[in-house]
């Protein structure tokens, strides 16, 4: 009778009872199962997906979202990055020293310019997000499970 | 051709394997099938215990597979169903003494006189586990509606995934619906929806199930039992009938309409 009372007043036990907890811890605990990569692992990639981007465009990196999620029994990564604009244009004094045509009047063949061409882009310690605390994706059960807000 | 091979599998022990095997099995020779059922969990031997054939061992499926005898040998007969046969597991040794080439052969020696094969399988991920998947056509997954035997189920079905006897079929037993009903349990739905498997079977929790294993006479047998009946249920969709799930959770008909008004759910 009790049931009768509580749906004449719209409430709904199965979604507060533990049944609805064991569905929630559930959901989360079989999402890592499956992709089967340990927390570290998971945010170890999502700094490195932000690293690349930020390579090429300014991300705005407190509206960042990098979520798995359930598609059927496949996982998916689910990332939202907003982005200023691209870094070429914001960054473009910084990376004057990079050497190109510009430089032709160096002392090197073409070869050995186009060789040192690529050294820029590729530096890991180059990581723009380097002290970026406030902004740190953190990877713990909220954020993981829920969609943006 | 010949049989269909029936694996019974969990990950989880406790949750009902062997009763579902033993109650498949019946049901499936109740309806007029020719039945072997397999017990792949040795060094555990059960299936003969829930089944009440456990006095008429003479061989089992080891000594099938090391040659001390042969397969009808092992085979017993039940007594209530001349068409359903049990091959009982080994006792005194342990998963070592199989290996899934052996499970292979021997369940094709016995396809073409059978129409279903039943295996139990032991609970685990190892090689007992991976004996008793090997020969199977299809793999249904049994699971109690509890986190620890949703996540183990979820884990097998990974497995058979990648082992390509994916994608099998769930089994939901020991479903309360009161306490589903007062949100203090995963409901069929719940469970579904966080494995993403079809269920073929929801067998409510029932006090006759034990009362049938303390005897040896499974629960299907029992006619007035929801949980027999829901076996009898299972055993017509292995066979490819499409039996609607019944109500588990019945309001009286006046609440049920209430509920409706007030966008209330609908019990079961």
């Amino acid at each position: 009778m009790a049931n009768f009372f509580d749906r004449m007043l719209g409430r709904n036990n199965r979604n507060s009872g533990s049944g609805a907890k064991a569905k929630d811890r559930l959901k989360f605990v079989l999402l890592h199962d499956r992709i089967d990569l340990p927390p570290e692992k998971l945010a170890e990639m999502k700094e490195e997906i932000l690293a690349v981007i930020s390579k090429y465009v300014h991300i705005q990196r407190d509206r960042v979202d990098i979520a798995l999620e359930q598609r059927e029994r496949a996982s998916q990564i689910v990332a939202q990055i907003p982005f200023e604009k691209s870094t070429e244009d914001a960054e473009k004094p910084a990376d004057d020293v990079t050497p190109d045509e510009s430089h032709a009047d160096a002392p090197q063949s073409p070869q050995a310019a186009s060789a040192t061409n690529q050294n820029p882009t590729t530096p890991p310690e180059a990581s723009p997000m380097d002290g970026d605390d406030d902004a740190r994706i953190d990877i713990d059960d909220e954020s993981v499970d829920r969609d943006i807000q | 051709m010949g049989a269909k091979v029936i694996t019974i599998t969990s990950g989880k022990g406790g949750v009902g394997k062997t009763t579902t095997t033993a109650n498949l099995g019946v049901a499936l020779a109740r309806l007029g099938k020719r039945v072997t059922v397999i017990d792949a969990d040795i060094g555990l031997r059960n299936l003969d215990v829930v089944m009440g054939l456990e006095n008429r061992i003479v061989y089992d499926i080891v000594d099938v597979i090391e040659g001390r005898a042969k397969v009808h040998q092992a085979m017993i007969k039940h007594k209530q169903f001349p068409n359903l046969y049990l091959i009982p597991a080994a006792q005194t040794r342990d998963k070592t003494a199989l290996n899934p080439e052996d499970m292979v052969r021997l369940v094709d020696q016995l396809r073409v006189d059978f129409d279903y094969i039943v295996i139990d399988s032991p609970a685990g991920i190892e090689g007992g586990y991976r004996n008793a998947v090997a020969p199977a056509d299809e793999v249904l997954i049994v699971t109690n509606p509890e986190v620890s035997a949703v996540r183990d189920a979820d884990r097998i079905i990974g497995l058979l995934e990648a082992e390509n006897k994916g994608p099998g079929r769930l089994v939901l037993n020991r479903l309360n619906p009161a306490m589903v009903r007062k949100g203090e349990m995963l409901s069929d739905e719940d469970v579904v929806d966080i494995l993403r498997l079809q269920i073929i079977g929801i067998i409510p929790e029932d006090e006759n199930v034990i009362p049938a294993s303390n005897s040896g006479i499974p629960v299907i047998l029992n006619d007035t039992s929801r949980a027999g009946k829901a076996f009898h249920h299972l055993a017509l969709r292995v066979t490819g009938e499409d039996v609607p799930f019944m109500k588990l959770d019945e309001p009286p008909t006046l609440m049920r309409r209430f509920a409706r008004l007030f966008g209330g759910r609908n019990g079961g």
